[in-house]
């Protein structure tokens, strides 16, 4: 072109803001970050430390503390792979059928999210409480679920229950049906198809709604609270010890506790992290041609 | 293999998308079901594949009922619109996919396996795109290689969904001699759907004309085009 001798005035792509708009912008994002996220995680540990390593790590190696966080690992260990089960049958009913009602099955599935845990706890307790008919006769034959591990299962599992289901939702009815009706017509039985196309397609998707969901289910205390009956040493979860203890003023040993459990749910990002970096070639192949 | 489609009709709800229609496709033919969208053309060759099944009517392979048969059980190989490759594989498992899902008595053995693909490759003149991914290939490289997946299973029939909607013009005219000559070369009865009626003139031994669920006139392209049977038909193959 003839007009590239001129001076160039500054240009800007169309998307870009004004520079003093972008540095409020990344400004009110990085306060927001500051004070909701990074002052309460650095208080925790801050607090948790205050009388040294040794206090902190004695106080979670006593009995109860240590059959608390035993608990809560049972309870996650069971939890989340029930939720992805039950996520992964959803979500695959969902998106690979048309049926009536659809909607109002996607609403009861977010019902979770809605309704207070302390009101799922208190449903728990009035199904399976020791006064009901099925309670009653679950008690008597020595199955009691209320203010023992499967009531707090419970509780977690319907808590935790759509994590999964929601991530996968969006991503299952962005990929359609079109690669499974290809694999079947290639002789592929159903089990096959969804083992080697549909599992492989939603792979990260079901990665990140299980560590959302395994964070969630060690932290839960709402639910869990109502069901437990709060017996230290036998139904109390780690959010259930962190509260007895702040109750007691024992404020090491719960920050070391609450340290302790904000610890495992950074472990779980990390772990999501570094998948995503090893992984970073076959995501990119998986997305949308 | 032939085909014979007796009174199939096909509703979906409220909807019909298919009034009865009839229809007999000579063993070795290319046959093309042409229409506008909404004409029924889809949902028939998804019912000849198996992928829906028809709420009236039989389907007949080689004079057997066919009807009730499963969609693994009928054996036809189905190139879809957007050709739906396995996007986490790369080509040369996508095409290998067919060969790998037979049950374990009739599976070839690897190096079986291997051959055939590698000979698919050469048929659909690509041989050295066997590692890559769908994402890596233009749309013509992602035709030839759903034509290829489908052919690995050694079908019965082939059946292809709008095979060259995805492409461009020049890419589209190459696309369609090669289709023809894969047709030669295997004399499989080959059904395509296609709403380009050049494309189904010049390609095609017989053309189905479908509108509004309904078959107009089934003929060789010659005689559509010489004596058009319905009004809908003259005006469609002159637009």
């Amino acid at each position: 072109m003839s007009d590239t001798a001129l001076p160039r005035p500054a240009f800007r792509a169309a998307t870009d803001e004004a520079p003093l708009l972008r540095i409020a912008l990344i400004g009110i994002a990085v306060a927001g970050l500051a004070v909701l996220v990074f002052a309460p995680l650095a208080v925790v540990f801050a607090e948790a430390l205050k009388q040294g390593w040794s206090a902190s790590i004695q106080s979670l190696g006593n009995r109860d503390a240590r059959s608390a966080i035993q608990l809560t690992l049972l309870i996650t260990a069971i939890a989340v792979p029930a939720n992805a089960a039950f996520g992964i049958a959803s979500a695959w009913f969902i998106t690979k059928f048309d049926f009536r009602g659809k909607a109002f099955l996607i609403t009861l599935i977010d019902l979770p999210f809605s309704v207070s845990p302390v009101v799922a706890g208190l449903c728990i307790v009035l199904l399976f409480g020791a006064n009901s008919a099925i309670g009653g006769w679950l008690v008597a034959n020595g199955w009691p679920i209320v203010f023992a591990i499967p009531g707090i299962v419970l509780a977690t599992i319907f808590v935790t229950f759509p994590f999964v289901a929601r991530e996968l939702i969006p991503v299952m009815i962005e990929q359609g049906r079109a690669e499974e009706e290809a694999a079947v017509t290639l002789g592929a039985s159903g089990w096959r198809t969804f083992r080697t196309v549909t599992l492989p397609n939603i792979r990260w998707a079901l990665l990140y709604g299980t560590l959302l969901c395994t964070a969630r289910a060690m932290g839960e205390f709402g639910a869990v609270a109502v069901v437990s009956g709060k017996i230290r040493g036998q139904t109390a979860t780690m959010p259930i010890t962190i509260e007895m203890l702040y109750n007691e003023y024992l404020s090491v040993a719960a920050f070391s506790m609450a340290a302790l459990l904000t610890a495992l749910a950074l472990v779980t990002l990390l772990l999501k992290t570094i998948l995503e970096l090893r992984h970073a070639d076959q995501l990119a192949a998986t997305r949308r041609h | 293999m032939h085909i014979d489609i007796d009174e199939i009709a096909k509703t979906f709800g409220a909807t019909t998308a298919l009034h009865p229609v009839s229809l007999n496709i000579p063993s070795g033919a290319l046959v093309a079901l042409l229409g506008p969208s909404g004409s029924g053309k889809t949902t028939l060759l998804r019912i000849l594949g198996g992928l829906e099944f028809p709420t009236s009517g039989r389907v007949m392979f080689n004079g057997q009922d066919a009807t009730g048969m499963t969609v693994q059980e009928r054996r036809a190989g189905f190139v879809f619109q957007s050709y739906a490759l396995f996007r986490h594989m790369t080509v040369f498992d996508n095409i290998a996919y067919g060969l790998r899902a037979r049950p374990r008595g009739q599976r070839p053995p690897k190096a079986e396996i291997t051959r055939r693909v590698t000979k698919l490759l050469d048929l659909i003149q690509l041989p050295d795109i066997a590692g890559r991914y769908p994402t890596q290939l233009s749309g013509g490289q992602r035709q030839r290689v759903a034509l290829a997946r489908a052919l690995a299973i050694e079908p019965r029939m082939l059946l292809l969904d709008e095979p060259f909607g995805a492409l461009d013009a020049k890419v589209r005219k190459e696309l369609r001699q090669g289709l023809r000559d894969i047709h030669d070369e295997t004399g499989l009865t080959t059904v395509f759907v296609t709403h380009d009626q050049d494309e189904a003139m010049e390609l095609a031994d017989l053309v189905v004309v479908m509108s509004m669920g309904r078959i107009e006139q089934i003929g060789r392209p010659q005689d559509i085009r010489s004596k058009p049977a319905t009004e809908f038909v003259r005006d469609f193959i002159t637009a």
